[in-house]
Parts: C-alpha cells; structure tokens; sequence
C-alpha cells in the first residue's frame, strides 16, 4: 500500500485515496465537431504502461482535492506529485 | 500406559507445572512451555493425521510453521472448533481438546486408507480427466468430490472471540529473533532507532538460543549462552518493543506489514474471557529489516512420509529446547553437517543414535569427526531407498549411491529404527522479500534462491539472506547494518568466534532407488500428497512452466504453501525438463505467510460495525410505528407499514390507494443534496445535466437527468433556483456521493474557471413528502402563513416559509404523480414536522408510506428509477425521455455520446409499458421477454425492470427494456416462465393521468 505526498495535506496512506485513471486527457472543447472515431478516443482509449505512468488521483477521505501523480507501474515507486495547474516533470 | 521419552529438562520446559490435554479422546500430560507437537512425542504419539489424499499415516515433520502433516482441530463442536491449526506452533494449556481432521472414523483406521492402494488410479490431474464426462453428471460426481475435499470442519457456531486491528508506525522493524534479528534489534535500538522486533514463537533466540556446544563459541561461550546475555539487554531498551507469537503475514509495497498477534490462544479458554484474541499489526516502517532464518529441506526418496520421520533440526529442536527425544532408535539421514549437530545434541543428551547416513562419500568437518568419535556408525555414499512401518517407522533400507549418484549400487542393507531425522540442506526463508516485490537469484553451490533486489527500504540478514553459518552471521551482519543504518560503528566489530565451517552438500533432488519410479512414493509435497512421480507425470503430458506444474499436480497449495517441498519440486522440474534451476523460477509466494482466521482479518467490524447504517431524523418514528425496512445505499429507509396481519402486499395496496385516494406522507430524507452557489452556477448545471438551466425563474423547480460522458444515464433529480446564483440540487439515494465526486472532479480539473462551490448538504436537512388530493389542506394546516393557492405557488415552484420559528423550504414537486409538497427542514426539527403534519392529517386520513408503495406510485406515473429501470447501457433515448434532451444547448456531458453510431441505433433496449392479458398476473421483475418461442434458442428481446399490482388502476403493470420498443406500441409478446408464458401488450410507460391532472389538480 503506497504512501502517497498529497500536494495540499502532505504523506498520507493509500486507503484515503482514490485513483482516477490517466492523467493528462482533455476533455475536447467542441466534442460535437470530432468524428465517432476521434470522440471514441478521447471516451474510451487509455494507456496502460509497465513503466513511467501518469495519473490521477483524488484525496477523497481528505482535502478531496484532485491531483497528477507520476508512477513507476513496474515496481510502483512515486516518482512526483503535482497539482491540476501544475506543468507536468518530464520522465 | 505411554512411554516416557522426556529425556532431561528442556530449555523452556517448566517441569513444576503439569498441564493434561486431549488428543483424539485419550488424555495426555505435557509441561508448561510444551507445544501440543512435543508434548504428543513425548508421549511417544507420532501418527497424528492422514494425508489428504492417500489418507495415509502421518506423523509430526517440523517444529515450526512449515509443519504439512500435524494439522488439528481444536475444540471440536464447540464454538471455538479451529480447523488445521499446526500442532507445532500451539502451546498446551489445561483443558486443550485437539484431534485430528482428514479421517473417518479414527486416524488410527481410516475408510480413506484405500486411496492408497488405489494410488495408481489416482495420478496428477486425476479429477480433471476424469470428471469431465459426461457433462450432465458433474452434479453427481461434485456431491463426493465435495465430501471428500477440504481439510478440517469449520466452526459452525458464532465466534465468541473479539479481534482487534492496531497501527503502529516504528523506524525499524525486525521481523524473526534469531541471532541475526538480535544483533539488528540491539544495533538499531541503540543508534536510536524506534524499534519493533517480531517473533512468531514464543520465546525469542531462534536456533542459537539452545546451541550448546563447543563447535559454536562466541567470546569465549557457547553461543546460546551469549545470545541470551544478549536478550536479557535487548529487553532493557527504551526504544524497543518486542512481540512475541507474531508472525508477519504480508509484507506489501512501501513497507506497510501486516503482522498477527496472538495474545490468548495459549491460554485456558476459561482465562480468555474479556480478552482480545488476535490483534492484527498493521505496520508501516521507515526500514524492514528481515531475519526470517531458514527452513530445512527434507530428502526425496520412496515412503519418506512415514510417521517417524522428521525433519533432523526439528529432532534437534524437540531435544533441546523441550527435553523429548523423538524415538528410541534414531536414524539420521543428510546430506550435508547440519545432521551431526543434531547428532551432538542427542549425544549430550544420551539419547541412542543408531547410525548415520550420509550421501557424501568423503567429508572433512570436526563435527563429524566428534559424531565417529562416540563409535557412531556412518555410512558415507549410501542413500535410503526404502522405509517400512504403517503408522511408525520400523525399519530403512539404504544402499550405496554410485559416483554419480543417479542410481544405486550393491546390495541392500537394512536397519531397524522408530525414528529417522532427514537433512537436504537449508531453504532461506524468501517469503515475505518476495511478497514485497523483491527478484531472488540462485545460488549454485548450495542450491538456494536467496534475495536480490527490491524496490523497498528493507535489509535481508543472516540464514534468510542465504549467510547459514555462525561465522558468516557474525561476520557480515553487522557490516551491512552498519550501511543500512547509516551508523558508525557496532560493538559486534571485534568478537572472537569459534564456528564449523564446513558447508560441504551433495544434492541431489529426487534420490535414487532400486524400485522403477512408477513403484515409487516420494512424497515432495506431503500435505497435498504430491509425489516425485505426479511431478514427472506433469512433465511428461507437456506442462512446463512452474506455476502450471503447481496447479496441476497441487505441489505447494496447501495451507503450508509448500514451505518444505517447493525447492525440491523446481529441482525435479528442472533435472526432467534440462533446465537450469536460476532460470526456471519460482512459483509465487502470497499472503498470508501462515494462514489467518477470518476473525484477525476483519477484527472490529463485525455485527453492527462490519458496515454503518445511516438512518434519518424521523427513523425513530418509523421503528415505533413499526415499519419494516429496506437498505438503500447504507440508508435504512422506511419499506412498508404493515397494520395488523398485513403482509407487504396488503400493506402497500392500502398505502397507495390513501395516497392517491386523500393523503400520504413520505420520509424523503435519505435523497442527496448538493447545494450549489457561485456565479457561474446556472451554466454548471447547463453543463452537466441534458436539459437547459439558464431560463430557470428564481423560485422553480427543475427535473433534470444526467449522463456520463459515455452519453449513458447516470443520476436524475430536482434542482429548485433558491436565488439567483443559489440552487439545491438533489440526487437519487444511493447516488448521493458519487454525483458529488463527479461533479467536483469536472469542477476542479475540466472546468476549473467556473465560479461554482458545492457543498454536501444530505445530512443537514429532513425531508417529508406529503402527497394526495388533501395534501394542500395539511400543508396549510402545519405553515398557516404559505399561501397555497395554485397561482402563487404552483407545481414546480418553491418557497421559504417558517414553521413555527423555524425557517424551511417547501417545494411544490412531485414522484407520485399527485399533487405534493416537499418540506425540507433542518434536519433536528425532521421528527417533530412530521408529526405536526400526521395531526393535521388526521382528519384525511393520511398514511405514510414505504419505499415499496413510492416505487408503485412512481411505476404508475410511468416515472423511472435509475438504477432500477435503467443500467448503464440506457441512453435519455433509450428511456423515451428525448423531451428533457436539449437540442439547443452546445454541449452538456454526454451529448456528444447520444449520436455514436451504437447510440443511434433503432434495435436498442428501450423502456416501455407491458401490460398482462390477464389483470391480475403480476410479472416478476428480471424475468425475460421475447416474442417467439417456436425455434430455439428463444430470442431474448429484454427483460421486466418494475412490476406491481396497481390498487388505482385495477391491473398488473410493468416496466420492461423491450429491443426496438418504442414502436411496437400495441404488439404482443410473451413472458416465458417456468409452469407457463404469459401474454402481454407493449403499451406506453405512463399508466397513469398522462395529462397531468392530478398533478395541478
């Protein structure tokens, strides 16, 4: 179980958290302009990498505030932590 | 009467205190300190179980926790009853009652013994190419297959015991109390370090504790007698805290460990009361530092699972440290020198020694050397290759090994004994390093996966860590301590050791035999009965990788997980199949590292606590009026009032009918309700719900429905303007909390320059809905100052209004399709509004009414409940809701979806209205509909969501999701069920005042 350093409340345990998919996919500002193929994307497809992940999680027993997270998936290490508004690290 | 094979007092045996137990219905005596294993052989009681699956007689193999065979029941048909509890690791107490599982009708005769000489039927993946035809009498065979499956009975009766679960957060934790574990515990606590040292068994010192000999010196004294020195310090620590009887179960990433306590299962049962059984650890450490020790490997040869038979540190263990010897006539049999510390012990002892046997041909070590001094015979290059004696050993054959040691030569010779010690080197104990995620590498010389890597802050020492002798422990111990705690010096730097040194083995996995492998019964998982043979057998019909070998010949799946025999089944593998061991793998080691009792795992939250119920401010009206009750989320909500002898059915006919007939009065206050404020409050709700907010008067009430972005529905409720950038909105019951994530997830990361703060206001408010033709007189009866007239407050509308002088809001809306009020008060006053309007409505007879007749009112108003009549597949579409889909509005979540080429589908699921030819058959929701029933396989065309009988209507009605629905208004179709079909007509889902009369009436 991870110790996560939620950005507003600092370390806490995984179990007030609650993970929130991949990071970093916008919703389209004009979905109705986007074919069935390009709007599937954006509904549908998401990575899912034995290596550097970015994610979203949601400290929902706490501040429940949302955040990025940037994981290592192969042996789970947290590499960073950043707000909404905060430009991704590079990994 | 028994023999008395307690030799000389043991190192933790109180001879002043005499302890009786029961084992299979006889009494035993035993002394404080033993555990239920030693004090059986001091009895002389070895035949303890039968094998799971030959049911044959088996004996105790270890002293520890990787004991397969001496598996009990304690307590049998008591509320206490513990199935496969290890005779090994419990201690006696007064009054202990343990037998043994797995035989029928004794384990001295059991039926199942047949299995044995059935055995050549009974091979690897026997059950699954047997019971696989014909089909249909799986039935059958599962009945006996069921009966004959499983190990123990579990208890049957309430547990009386209370378990606890505690946090604990140190910067060290040392798991095993070993040498290694002790010198780690004292470092660390010394530098400083908050620490916590575990230990499964009750006494700390590990295997060091009882050593006794001058082979093993630290400073000048046998090293038990240093290491207890050590302790007596080690328990003076401020720093330290010590557990003993905790074993680790899991060790998980980012070094959160879960441990068990057990703090009363040594005790009388009469000195448990008010006693917490188990404590669960749930440990979260800065640094782990392992000191699990090893296990010792048995040896692979035809019939090694006899009673009598164990492993030679166990023998060791039962001499020194509980004063049994194991038999009279001891045969040891090894590989490697840890046999002739076993043989120094029972020299010491004066406990007869009948031979050795050594697969080794030359060795030169000063303990073997000492073992031929006491005219010991040795035979070096020999192997065992048979042993008799049905329920105790009574004799080995051996025969010499050829040089390459595939096969044996020269003629037999056997040899009389009631005990044989087996020694196949050591397994470091990996377990809980790989739980954690840790890579092992293979170690050549000695056979041994040891640890390698791992991403979390954790130390691996002594036997665990593949160091097996005392030099090496002393040696490197301290040094990687030194790094892993970042401290300067120790004072272990400069200890004067004296220690054997001689690591010499020969190994080889699967001894050789005269027999043909066929004839062969060498067990390598004993627990589960898997044999050398089933190992090749696997092998041979193809199965290659570990894990599946595992499965199909269950090698390693018992409740020991394999602690012994999993090495050699990867050694056999391997030499079968030409593969180098370092590469094959391991199978993988899961919690718990011993097994839990369900008890431990769930602790407190068991009864009342396992999950909260919430219940309104009005509930304690409701249990007093004696309504029955119905779980909704984790609401206990108000289900139905029976009156009398009413059964549900009655009792929401005569509900329904009061509510449509004058009045009725509903607790609403389980509905979520977010309360939204911000300026750019009216363009978030445009955003999430389907239909247009902006235009909404200050002062109204909207229905609104929402979607997922996956353009399926998701919520629905009303949502009343309370001012200009002010609304409350509320939700369905059980969708409360996720609604409120949703929507605060777009806020925060899709929409963050929206001006909008919502707050979770569920708790804060009662709500009660009084619906029915009267209702308008009740409302004015119980807030005299609201003007109720239908132009200044109609449907749809909301005002402030006091009662009493408590401020209130009332909405104008309704789910019943009636005309009805919502009170929404703070929710301390919920109780005593409710009851100010039941007297009121004495006069109109109002009747509160239940979820059940809320459901019914609704069904006949055609008024869906989402979670109900829809699932997530059912688009606003879907449901015939197209008139609250704006076509206006640029985007809202979901629109995008509603024109996927699979949402625009004619031939989908679509809501609609079944009527039964018949008026009084009443469908069952979840049944199934279809159209033609002439060719098979029958078409399923939908299925039944909601059904009653409608007292207002007079006729069974029902909603269905019915394939391309919408237009088959007036076609008939056929519910098929078990006795009969029953014919319906689709008809439109609203089966009630589709204009809305009663609704303004």
């Amino acid at each position: 179980m991870f110790i996560i350093n939620c950005p507003f409340c600092g370390e806490r345990d995984q179990s007030e958290f609650k993970a929130g998919g991949e990071a970093h996919i916008i919703r389209p500002k004009q979905p109705t302009e986007l074919s069935d193929d390009e709007w599937a994307e954006y509904l549908f497809m998401r990575k899912n990498i034995k290596g550097v992940q970015f994610e979203r999680w949601n400290h929902i027993h706490g501040c429940r505030k949302w955040f990025n997270l940037v994981r290592d998936t192969s042996n789970d290490e947290i590499k960073a932590v950043y707000k909404m508004d905060e430009k991704p690290p590079t990994y | 009467m028994n023999k008395n094979l307690r030799v000389k007092r043991g190192k933790i045996i109180d001879e002043t205190y005499r302890i009786s137990f029961q084992f299979n219905g006889k009494t035993y005596y035993g002394f404080q300190g033993d555990t239920l294993a030693s004090a059986l052989l001091a009895n002389d009681v070895h035949l303890v179980a039968r094998s799971f699956k030959y049911h044959r007689p088996r004996g105790i193999m270890t002293a520890g926790s990787e004991e397969p065979n001496a598996i009990v029941q304690l307590h049998d048909n008591s509320d206490r009853t513990e199935p496969n509890v290890r005779a090994t690791e419990i201690e006696i107490y007064e009054g202990l009652v343990a037998s043994s599982q797995n035989c029928w009708p004794t384990v001295n005769f059991d039926v199942g013994g047949i299995n044995n000489f059935l055995s050549p039927l009974l091979p690897a993946g026997f059950y699954y190419k047997t019971f696989m035809w014909p089909a249909s009498f799986w039935e059958k065979y599962e009945y006996f297959i069921r009966k004959s499956a499983g190990l123990g009975k579990s208890p049957t009766k309430p547990d009386p015991d209370v378990y606890e679960h505690r946090y604990i957060h140190c910067d060290v934790l040392i798991i095993g109390s070993g040498i290694s574990g002790i010198i780690a515990a004292k470092i660390s606590a010394k530098n400083g370090f908050k620490t916590l040292l575990v230990e499964e068994k009750p006494n700390l010192g590990g295997s060091t504790i009882y050593q006794n000999s001058d082979h093993f010196k630290i400073n000048n004294q046998n090293s038990g007698s240093w290491l207890e020195k050590e302790i007596n310090e080690i328990k003076k620590l401020k720093n330290l805290e010590i557990k003993t009887r905790t074993s680790v179960a899991a060790y998980h990433g980012y070094n959160f460990l879960l441990a068990r306590e057990n703090l009363t299962d040594h005790l009388p049962i009469e000195q448990r009361k008010d006693k917490t059984r188990h404590r669960l650890l749930k440990i979260r450490a800065k640094k782990v530092i392992s000191a699990t020790g090893s296990i010792e490997r048995p040896m692979i040869f035809d019939n090694n699972d006899r009673p009598g038979i164990l492993l030679s540190s166990s023998i060791k263990r039962y001499a020194d440290l509980f004063g049994v010897a194991c038999g009279e006539k001891n045969i040891l049999f090894t590989n490697n020198d840890s046999a002739y510390e076993t043989a120094i012990s029972l020299i010491q002892k004066g406990i007869n020694i009948e031979a050795i046997i050594d697969i080794r041909e030359e060795v030169d070590s000063k303990l073997v050397y000492e073992v031929e001094k006491n005219n010991i015979k040795i035979f070096k290059g020999f192997t065992v290759t048979d042993t008799s004696g049905y329920k105790r050993i009574n004799r080995i054959s051996i025969m010499q090994l050829s040089k390459d040691g595939q096969k044996v030569i020269g003629s037999k010779i056997n040899l009389f004994c009631d005990c044989l010690g087996i020694s196949g080197g050591w397994t470091p104990a990996v377990h809980l390093f790989t739980q954690s995620g840790g890579k092992l590498k293979f170690r050549d010389e000695d056979q041994t996966f040891i640890p390698d890597n791992c991403p979390s802050d954790q130390l691996n020492i002594g036997a665990c860590n593949g160091d097996l002798t005392l030099d090496e422990i002393l040696s490197n111990v301290p040094q990687v301590l030194k790094n892993f705690l970042n401290i300067k010096n120790t004072e272990y730097a400069n200890l004067d050791i004296i220690s054997s040194t001689n690591k010499s083995k020969r190994n080889i996995w699967l001894l050789p035999s005269d027999k043909i492998l066929g004839k062969t019964k060498s067990f390598v998982d004993f627990q589960n009965d898997a044999t050398a043979k089933d190992i090749k057998l696997a092998l041979r019909e193809g199965f290659r990788s570990i894990e599946h070998v595992k499965r199909y010949t269950t090698t390693g799946m018992g409740t020991d997980q394999g602690k012994l025999g999993n090495m050699h089944a990867l050694g056999i593998i391997s030499e079968t199949a030409d593969a180098k061991m370092g590469e094959l793998g391991t199978t993988t080691f899961r919690p718990p590292y011993t097994p839990l009792t369900f008890g431990t795992i769930v602790g407190r939250n068991v009864r009342e606590f396992f999950d909260v119920f919430r219940k309104t401010p009005i509930h304690e009206w409701h249990t007093d009026n004696k309504a029955e009750f119905e779980n909704v989320g984790q609401w206990k909500r108000a289900w139905y009032y029976p009156k009398n002898d009413e059964d549900m059915h009655q009792a929401v006919q005569r509900e329904s009918k009061a509510a449509r007939e004058s009045a009725g009065i509903l607790d609403a206050s389980t509905l979520g309700k977010i309360d939204i404020q911000g300026t750019d409050a009216s363009e978030f709700l445009n955003r999430v719900y389907t239909n247009a907010w902006s235009k909404l008067a200050v002062g109204k009430c909207r229905y609104g429905l929402m979607l997922n972005e996956d353009g399926m529905v998701y919520d629905d409720g009303v949502t009343t303007r309370l001012d200009e950038n002010h609304y409350i909105m509320t939700t369905t019951t059980g969708g409360a909390a996720n609604v409120m994530g949703k929507l605060e997830d777009y806020l925060q990361t899709e929409w963050p320059e929206l001006d909008v703060y919502l707050t979770s206001v569920t708790d804060h408010f009662a709500t009660i809905s009084v619906c029915g033709p009267n209702s308008k007189k009740i409302i004015s009866q119980v807030i005299p100052d609201l003007d109720c007239s239908d132009k200044n407050f109609p449907h749809m509308s909301f005002k402030n209004a006091k009662i009493g002088k408590i401020n209130c809001r009332v909405m104008r809306i309704s789910f019943t399709g009636e005309h009805s009020y919502e009170i929404n008060i703070q929710a301390n006053y919920g109780k005593s509004v409710w009851e100010k309007c039941m007297e009121a409505g004495n006069d109109y007879n109002i009747t509160p009414y239940g979820t059940e007749t809320m459901h019914l009112l609704r069904a006949e108003k055609g008024f869906i409940i989402v979670g109900q009549d829809t699932d997530a597949t059912m688009t606003p579409i879907d449901l015939q809701m197209d008139w609250i889909v704006s076509k206006k509005k640029y985007d809202f979540i979901g629109k995008r979806s509603l024109y996927r080429s699979d949402t625009i589908r004619e031939d989908r699921k679509q809501l609609v209205g079944l009527l039964t030819e018949d008026p009084n058959e009443v469908l069952e929701e979840g049944a199934q509909i279809v159209a033609d029933i002439s060719k098979s396989p029958i078409e399923m065309l939908g299925h039944i969501t909601s059904s009653y009988y409608s007292p207002n209507l007079k006729k069974s009605i029902a909603l269905g999701v019915v394939r391309g629905g919408k237009n088959m208004i007036g076609q008939k179709l056929m519910i098929p069920m078990e006795n009969k079909n029953i014919n319906v007509t689709v008809a439109d889902p609203v089966f009630l005042d589709k204009e809305n009369k009663r609704l303004n009436a």
